[in-house]
């Protein structure tokens, strides 16, 4: 019979004292040999680049769980991407320690919300959340927004509402969201190329 | 950058200024030592402070800060006397022998044309002489008194070695050893490289700092070389897509500019961006902006856009003048701002002048903020004692605010500051309820354009027809709106050499930005992103590092833009006739029939050499300048002016006119800048190698490294005001005060500028009143509310303050 280390310790743990099991012949392979499975072999590795600095660092992000339908993943270790042309598998202190800014106590989890004069943050909704901001946008712009100036040029600009890009999201998320804000006639509108 | 990180490991002598890449841009930084270990190259450091990047320089050599343009303008001064220039290159490749338009003057500290009240020139003098064939005269032997290179002559003549020592404090002979290795490059066969960062752009001269540098370059023949370049080696891990993206006040993607209120005419507009050459032959690259700005307008507004309606050219908001940051937190100040996003963005953390700010933030209606973190921003109505002293109950603005993924959350792409656009994958779902960026706008977005629909409101027609043909409306997903930026065809796309040859099919995805149209019939968000997503599928995705060449291109990693070009100008790594001026690193070559090498040429790829195409082929005369025409705030010649609170107060060079005479300040800011009598200290702000900005105070790794705010002074200055190492000291600007540990060190040091002692106080950034490290006060509470000319970007860099023992 075939049984694994884990296996093993599994069928012990069902009730039976190992000892006695392995008295009966069923003493797991290799077992006493056997230094604990190295974390690493085991994981799921996904590719990704460093979100601090501009060298953008290849990174190879391990995570548990095997990114199956209902396998909850968590990243649990990121090292270095030895193929990437430009880091060549190192880090600096920030990138080695980016596992916890993943996992920071501060992430913000849910939508909130804090009222005028209010001390403090209640949870919302999305639904509530993208309900009241485009509200309050529409509002805004439908009582500033200027079609024409003073000569009577077409301008069709929104002055009183403006917006702050990050320049740590994505090509796409950029993207769209120039896209969906310059719509609005938003020039008020900077990323952090400009501090 | 001009070129990229790896290539950094070809140069001969790297000059580190404006920045500190050992500390900041750690794993970049190998290539340096790549560079030193490999290729014998010389490494040089000026800075204020001795960093670590100064620890490994084979020379450093200390300047006062924001005196840049002092020390490059003597190094030009020197190249220029001691004849140490790349002749054929300047005289080849850069606006040396162009004739400068009668009437251009230089005299104390003013250009031509500057008006006192408004603070702004009439830049008409700034130009080229236009001759009667209607392009700018030249003259070959470069000997006409109004030529671009005497003109340069005599505009820094006057920055000797005891002129830029008296400026920067510059050890005399540390300068001219300073010049004597950068000078050793201008052979054909060795190249210079100049790393900066933030240390140059957060000036109110940082653009024209950039620009010293760059002349100098032009002078070496150093721009289009594998080892050369103009290298800025950047902030923020996508701030180089941002800016690429447009996502900028005045900016539309892929460097199209937005209308001003005057440009309402939609022929006009594309006119006077399709620049027609100045000097016979040239490429001129910027004639094709009607075929960029056409399909951009084709991928936003779809349909809607028709040739009829100019594309809807009337949809896009027209400029009154730049909304840049500062300009929008002093319109805030006023009252005159109701709602403000922050997206990833912490601005009261970033932008100077704390105390402005949180008075600024109170009189908006609504603020929304989007970030996977608790800023200081979203939290700025918080009490948190000494740290953030304001009563909730009297701040009116209502706050929302959205999470949003990180980085390891999410599929997509970066663009590096070599301009490498590269694909990262999800390795795990985000924390809670938390979204994506694209998916918040998208919900945000739907909803507005719900209430549109059903209540109808100010011109909703951009917002109604807006392309939103997304698989799931609430979760466009990256990879379509990579290829969304990419770029299709809308229309069979017939070649236009043979109209039986059909290039591009219908809905198939553009190869590159030569394939757009203005006819309508491609679409194409970002042209300087096209070739990211092709047919082929996802270029930025590419993962095979090989690097025939040696040189580091590695052509199938990644996507870079333009093209997959990873050195920019590489036409002008080649004499005029097409040899290499080094054959050891040599980019590309004419192979009888077209230019290739180890780079993607920047070039027309069938125009040999010996033809009259320069090789800048975005600017209309084809060669780089010298003169920077009127392309600048503050002038067609870098000149030194000092930091709006200058230490000496005066600017030896023309004490009438003392700092940059272009820039924007404010009303009453002016006068409250702090003067050298109350506040004697020079203080320059930077970041730590174990921190990233306001961010990884949240991460317990970064905050167990560097747990605690602190300032540095000299050995010298800690002894005049009783400082011990350890010490907590006050430091106060005219705009506020901050509290912090003293570290005492020798790698400050006391400088001898103008006849007086000046000293440096170094104030790291990254603390606040929200992480996980100790509670700091934000050290923006004492920067000043100035920006460089041009861009706006913050004097973060140079201000004054005062320090005692607290």
């Amino acid at each position: 019979m075939q049984v694994t280390r884990r296996q093993f310790f599994k069928f012990c743990a069902t009730g039976l004292g190992g000892s006695s099991v392995a008295m009966l012949g069923f003493s797991p392979d290799n077992a006493l040999a056997e230094v604990r499975e190295f974390k690493l072999t085991r994981s799921t590795e996904t590719r990704n680049t460093c979100p601090y600095c501009s060298v953008s660092c290849g990174l190879i992000m391990h995570s548990l769980g095997d990114k199956a339908k209902n396998v909850e993943a968590s990243i649990f270790h990121i090292e270095g991407d030895p193929d990437h042309p430009v880091n060549r598998g190192t880090l600096c202190p920030k990138g080695a320690g980016l596992v916890d800014f993943i996992h920071s106590p501060n992430r913000l989890k849910y939508p909130e919300y804090r009222a005028p004069g209010s001390k403090e943050w209640q949870r919302i909704s999305w639904d509530d959340a993208f309900s009241r901001v485009a509200r309050l946008m529409k509002d805004d712009r439908d009582k500033n927004f200027i079609a024409k100036n003073a000569d009577g040029a077409t301008v069709n600009r929104w002055l009183s509402t403006g917006f702050l890009a990050a320049s740590a999201s994505s090509n796409e998320s950029g993207y769209i969201t120039h896209k969906a804000i310059r719509s609005t006639g938003v020039l008020a509108f900077d990323n952090q190329a400009r501090v | 950058m001009t070129n990229h990180w790896v290539d950094i490991k070809n140069a001969n002598v790297i000059i580190i200024m404006g920045g500190n890449a050992a500390e900041a841009h750690p794993c970049g930084f190998k290539w340096v030592t790549e560079a030193k270990a490999h290729n014998n190259a010389k490494l040089v450091v000026i800075d204020p402070r001795f960093t670590r990047s100064a620890a490994v320089a084979d020379l450093y050599t200390p300047l006062r800060t924001g005196t840049d343009i002092a020390f490059l303008g003597g190094v030009i001064n020197y190249l220029l006397s001691h004849d140490k220039i790349q002749h054929e290159y300047v005289k080849a490749y850069s606006n040396a022998p162009f004739i400068v338009a009668e009437g251009y003057r230089f005299d104390s500290g003013l250009f031509s044309g500057y008006d006192e009240a408004t603070r702004k020139y009439d830049k008409a003098t700034w130009a080229y002489e236009i001759g009667p064939d209607g392009y700018a005269t030249v003259d070959e032997t470069l000997q006409h008194p109004r030529c671009v290179l005497q003109l340069l002559k005599t505009h820094y003549s006057r920055y000797t070695p005891d002129v830029v020592s008296n400026i920067c404090g510059t050890p005399k002979d540390a300068f001219l050893k300073v010049c004597e290795i950068i000078a050793t490059t201008s052979v054909p066969d060795r190249t210079l490289t100049f790393m900066y960062a933030l240390g140059w752009t957060q000036h109110s001269v940082g653009s024209q700092m950039i620009r010293t540098a760059a002349m100098v370059q032009l002078l070496l023949g150093n721009v289009g070389m594998a080892g050369g370049g103009v290298n800025a080696l950047r902030g923020h891990s996508n701030i180089q897509g941002l800016t690429d993206l447009g996502l900028l006040s005045n900016l539309l993607p892929g460097y199209l500019t937005l209308p001003g209120e005057k440009e309402t005419d939609f022929q006009g507009y594309i006119g006077k961006r399709a620049l027609k050459p100045l000097r016979p032959g040239q490429m001129s690259y910027w004639q094709n902006y009607g075929k960029f700005h056409v399909s951009l307008l084709k991928s936003w507004f779809g349909n809607a856009a028709t040739k009829e309606n100019n594309w809807c050219f009337d949809w896009l908001p027209k400029l009154d003048k730049v909304y840049d940051v500062l300009q929008v937190f002093e319109l805030m100040h006023q009252g005159k701002l109701n709602g403000y996003f922050c997206q990833g963005f912490n601005p009261l953390a970033s932008i100077p002048h704390k105390a402005k700010l949180i008075g600024a933030m109170a009189k908006l209606k609504y603020m929304v903020v989007i970030d996977p973190l608790a800023t200081e921003t979203s939290c700025f109505w918080e009490n948190h004692g000494e740290y953030n002293d304001v009563d909730p109950s009297k701040i009116q603005t209502e706050v929302i605010r959205l999470p949003s993924t990180c980085f390891a959350e999410e599929n997509g792409s970066l663009t590096n500051s070599g301009r490498w656009l590269q694909w990262h994958y999800k390795g795990a779902e985000p924390p809670g309820e938390a979204k994506p960026d694209a998916d918040i706008v998208a919900g945000i977005f739907l909803k507005l354009r719900e209430l549109y629909q059903k209540e109808g409101g100010a011109f909703p027609d951009p917002i109604l027809n807006l392309t939103w043909d997304y698989k799931t409306p609430h979760a466009p997903a990256p990879e379509e709106l990579a290829m969304e930026y990419n770029g299709k065809a809308l229309a069979d796309l017939i070649d236009p050499k043979d109209p039986t040859k059909v290039v591009m099919k219908k809905g198939q995805q553009l190869d590159g930005f030569a394939q757009l149209r203005d006819d309508g019939s491609t679409a194409c968000g970002c042209w300087l992103y096209s070739g990211a997503w092709t047919e082929k599928g996802n270029m930025m995705a590419r993962r095979d590092n090989s690097d025939p060449s040696g040189l580091g291109n590695t052509l199938n990693w990644a996507f870079a833009w333009p093209a997959n070009r990873r050195v920019l100008y590489n036409r002008a790594s080649c004499d005029p006739s097409g040899k290499p001026w080094d054959p050891k690193r040599q980019l590309i070559g004419w192979d009888g029939s077209k230019w290739s090498g180890a780079d993607i040429p920047d070039f027309k790829p069938d125009v040999p050499p010996g033809d009259s195409m320069g090789p800048f082929i975005m600017q209309p005369e084809g060669v780089g300048r010298l003169f920077a025409l009127d392309k600048m705030a503050e002038g067609p010649f870098p000149e030194h002016y000092e930091p709006f609170e200058t230490p000496i107060d005066t600017n030896p060079l023309h004490p009438k006119v003392i700092s940059n005479p272009a820039a924007r300040v404010f009303k009453g800011d002016l006068e409250a800048f702090g003067k050298s009598k109350e506040y004697p200290y020079a203080a320059t702000t930077y970041r730590l190698t174990e921190h990233f900005h306001f961010w990884t105070k949240h991460t317990r790794l970064a905050s167990i490294l560097q747990p605690e705010q602190f300032v540095e002074v000299s050995e010298e200055l800690a002894k005049e005001k009783g400082i011990k190492d350890g010490d907590k000291v006050k430091v106060w600007s005219s705009r506020g005060f901050i509290k912090a540990v003293a570290v005492v060190t020798k790698r400050i040091r006391p400088l001898q500028v103008n006849g007086r002692t000046v000293h440096h106080v170094g104030i790291p950034i990254h603390w606040g009143f929200k992480g996980v490290a100790k509670s700091g006060y934000l050290a923006n509470i004492l920067t000043p509310f100035v920006g460089d000319a041009n861009t706006q970007t913050p004097e973060f860099k140079s201000f004054l303050v005062n320090i005692e023992k607290a």
